[in-house]
């Protein structure tokens, strides 16, 4: 601390050559991490608009159905189990990673896929079943803003699993380098993000929609 | 029986009838850009230019080429913009006494739209972008951005966002909404043809390429500042560009998530936006003003460090009040987010929602104030050299000054009920960008451009250009004034009273006075690449500046710099220059860089194609679009070899070259 009080250039003008160029390589810190959370707090934002607009919109029926008549919770826990639960298996790769051990990392990180294509299946089940019974986002600005925030969400997951099986394939061909590690901890904010907008969805869409 | 359903997948609603052949303005338009196109074309294939643009500009992950290039992207959309402010001009001069003028409503309405998105998106951002890109790495003593490859492919991305709009041109149409489109009027029900979809398109493409460089420069920002380099050591135009890409992050999204509603109004039969079904207009009017709020500060903010820079550099002085012109940017960059409802006072929010966002807005003009009077202290006692940059400054502060006053009568809920969409706010805002905005980027191309290109810009055309501008806009503008007290509204095709012609004559002739200034910045740059061995710099340093970037030569080498400078104060190259601090010319070592690469160019590509296809519903190519774009974005992860070392021995020759010039002209 007693560094920042003291007068820098008084302290340099003692010194006899200041030195104003640096004699060895200068490599700052990498940006990525970094990078990646200030994208990921503006996807944020994205699901703040579509919450707030549900928040809105979210009680405007126009005559049709509203939550407590069509979410089934039983459906919508096992759902959220799924996400869970492959957030648990995730954090699982992430130690097994720091460990080196590449076989039972990428193992991890299917299971984890796998997981996310299960909670996928269920929502696309979801979706169908509601506009089967005349309940599709065109039915009333409550169903528009339900469908756009929780599939904005799963079309989050979607892309999720892509990137997952693009690195898997990295991860297979190159082995966990510098670069690979740094990947799989993105992908690992990406993935833990939208476990935290699900609680979000979960709670405020799900049930406070059932609420009468 | 298949055919017709194939045919329609794959062109969608587009037909022979999209082009406007039957519009002869247009026609005429057309032809002269087809033909000056052709021309182009026809000049870089006989000079075999191809390859030379393509491998050193194109697919250049430079910093400075992708500045460099920015900056061409919206001097060219400035010529299409204004343009289209030349055309509003005439046609209200003459639009009296039942003549009609030279363009129908139906046209009349895509210019109004067409000018303010493009002078906003397509004009203002890729300049101030352009500016912070070739910029801000400089001033931190830093080899590139954070990640180059991303900067590469922001930059695609906005100029296939800005060839949508110009594709409107020539094929559909744009939307005849104004620059917000607001709902329901951009609803399908009031919309239904292609020009919303051309907005929503155009946008939401370049939005993304804006959204990450936002991203990419708050990470170079944090990360790689030179070592000795505090926060508050920083150069001011770095503070403000860090602010504004902080605003850009924090607003863009916001931009991109209301026009998916809108598109999702559009495309799917949603209701967020309908009047029926629940839906609500209103909704969008304060998204989409949660966004556009910050939006004129990301634009304003880094001219305010333009300008900071100009008036220490040109006054031969430190900046007076440093701390307090961080703080005050930081203020400013708050408070844009708790204004945005001044936009709509007269919706009908109520008296204390009116008034909270009143009295913010109000707020705002105190540390505006402050800044303002830190310039001037600035200047006061100051060894003041009247250069083409500080014209412009001093331009600025008086034009900037009359703007912001304006701006604080509208901030009143009771005279905004008076003057809401009337032509003041008109003259109000085009005085705060144009006086802000526009005289910042000017001060900034004049200021910045010897050290992009080695040589000065020709000083008596930037003063032409400079006072063109100047008396133009106030007799374009001033008479908006008054017409806006007269209560005359904004978006007009014709009017009855003759009484006001004499108004809409004055300032067609303000308006002709700024193409006179358009047209001196022209010839300033070609009189300039003419004259360039006269004006050429050798310094690097050719106003005696005091900021990083005056320390390499001019234009810099790829690697900025050949050893990263340590810094021990504020304005670090003038304190080295104070206390003697000679180059160093020995000991170089290899420096580690990033390689050029492709993949920008060709996602963008695909992006261009995916928002066309869309807006003609042409789903099946859209699809084909989309999934290109997937896979060649997920093939450009599976480069790993994208860095190189320049050798020790061509840093060696590169600087020894530059160490005898300095010699011989010493």
């Amino acid at each position: 601390m007693s560094d920042m009080h003291a007068n820098p250039s008084a302290a340099i003008a003692e010194n006899e050559t200041p030195q104003f160029w640096m004699t060895k390589d200068h490599h700052p810190e990498n940006g990525t991490l970094l990078g990646f959370w200030i994208y990921l707090m503006s996807d944020c934002l994205i699901f703040a608009c579509l919450f707030a607009c549900y928040g809105v919109l979210g009680r405007n029926y126009a005559g049709g159905p509203s939550g407590a008549d069509l979410f089934e919770l039983p459906l919508v826990a096992l759902n959220t189990a799924m996400l869970l639960l492959s957030s648990i298996t995730y954090g699982f790769a992430v130690l097994e990673m720091q460990k080196n051990r590449r076989g039972t990392m990428m193992a991890w990180l299917i299971i984890t896929g796998m997981f996310g294509a299960a909670f996928l299946g269920i929502e696309l089940y979801e979706f169908a079943h509601l506009i089967h019974e005349g309940a599709g986002p065109q039915r009333s600005a409550f169903l528009s803003s339900f469908f756009t925030l929780v599939g904005t969400h799963g079309l989050h997951v979607t892309f999720g699993i892509v990137w997952l099986i693009t690195l898997l394939f990295q991860v297979g061909k190159h082995g966990l380098t510098g670069a690979n590690k740094r990947r799989i901890m993105c992908l690992s904010m990406f993935w833990h993000f939208l476990d935290v907008v699900w609680i979000g969805v979960f709670t405020f869409v799900y049930l406070m929609g059932v609420l009468p | 029986m298949n055919t017709p359903d194939l045919a329609k997948l794959i062109f969608g609603r587009l037909s022979l009838e999209a082009i406007p052949y039957h519009e002869p303005i247009l026609l005429a338009t057309f032809a002269g850009v087809a033909i000056g196109g052709i021309a182009l074309l026809a000049i870089i294939t006989k000079y075999k230019l191809w390859g030379y643009l393509w491998k050193e500009w194109f697919t250049s992950i430079d910093h400075k080429k992708i500045g460099i290039m920015y900056m061409v992207l919206g001097i060219v959309m400035l010529l299409r913009g204004f343009a289209d402010a030349l055309m509003m001009r005439a046609q209200q001069a003459i639009a009296f006494n039942g003549n009609p003028g030279f363009l129908p409503p139906h046209h009349y309405d895509q210019i109004f739209t067409a000018h303010g998105v493009i002078m906003i998106f397509f004009v203002a951002m890729p300049l101030v972008t352009g500016l912070m890109n070739y910029v801000v790495p400089l001033q931190i003593g830093a080899r590139d951005v954070a990640f180059p490859f991303l900067n590469n492919f922001s930059f695609w991305m906005t100029v296939a966002g800005g060839l949508l709009v110009m594709a409107s041109l020539f094929v559909g149409e744009f939307a005849r909404t104004g620059w917000l489109a607001y709902p329901p009027l951009s609803g399908l029900a009031q919309s239904p043809d292609v020009g919303v979809d051309y907005y929503i398109w155009s946008l939401q493409v370049a939005g993304v390429g804006t959204t990450l460089s936002g991203i990419n420069l708050i990470a170079t920002i944090v990360k790689m500042r030179a070592p000795g380099m505090t926060m508050m050591k920083m150069p001011v135009f770095t503070w403000t560009s860090l602010c504004t890409n902080v605003l850009i992050v924090a607003a863009f999204p916001v931009l991109t998530a209301v026009l998916v509603l809108l598109a999702l109004d559009r495309y799917a039969g949603t209701n967020f936006f309908t009047n029926d079904f629940g839906g609500n207009a209103m909704m969008y009017v304060n998204l989409i003003w949660i966004w556009g709020h910050p939006e004129v500060y990301i634009l304003v903010l880094p001219v305010f460090g333009v300008f900071s820079e100009v008036v220490s550099t040109f006054s031969q002085k430190r900046l007076f009040g440093y701390a307090s012109m961080v703080y005050a940017t930081v203020v400013i960059t708050v408070l844009s987010y708790l204004v945005w409802l001044h936009h709509f006072f007269t919706m009908g929010s109520g008296a204390s929602v009116n008034s909270f966002f009143g009295i913010t807005t109000m707020i705002i003009s105190i540390p505006t104030g402050a800044k303002i009077f830190n310039w001037l202290f600035t200047m006061y006692r100051g060894r003041i050299q009247f250069d083409v940059p500080m014209l412009w400054t001093v331009g600025f502060m008086v034009t900037f000054v009359i703007g912001g006053m304006t701006g604080v009568m509208l901030a009143v809920p009771p005279a905004d009920f008076l003057l809401h969409n009337s032509l003041f706010l008109i003259a109000h805002f085009h005085n705060v960008i144009i006086g802000g905005v526009v005289f910042g980027l000017f001060a900034g191309i004049n200021y910045w451009f010897p050290k992009a290109f080695g040589f000065r810009l020709d000083p008596f055309w930037g003063k032409c250009s400079f006072w063109f501008w100047l008396v133009g806009f106030y007799v374009a503008f001033m008479p908006l004034y008054v017409l806006g007290f007269m209560g005359v509204t904004r978006r007009m095709n014709h009017f009855e009273d003759p009484s006001l012609q004499i108004w809409f004559q004055i300032a067609a002739v303000g308006a002709g006075l700024i193409a006179l200034g358009i047209g001196s910045f022209l010839v300033q740059i070609y009189v300039s690449i003419k004259n360039k061995d006269k004006l050429r710099d050798v310094t690097g340093d050719p106003w005696h500046g005091r900021t990083l970037e005056w320390a390499t030569s001019s234009p810099p080498p790829e690697y900025n710099f050949a050893f990263t400078p340590v810094i021990h104060e504020a304005d670090a190259w003038w304190d080295m220059k104070e206390r003697n601090a000679t180059r160093r010319t020995e000991g170089y070592l290899p420096i580690h860089m990033p390689k050029n690469t492709a993949a920008g160019v060709i996602i963008a590509g695909f992006a261009f194609v995916f928002g066309f296809a869309m807006i003609w519903h042409m789903f099946l190519v859209a699809g084909l679009a989309f999934l290109g774009l997937l896979v060649s974005a997920i093939t450009h992860t599976f480069n790993y070899k994208r860095d190189y070392y320049i050798p020790a021995d061509v840093v060696e020759r590169t600087e020894t070259a530059r160490t005898e010039e300095l010699a011989a002209h010493v």
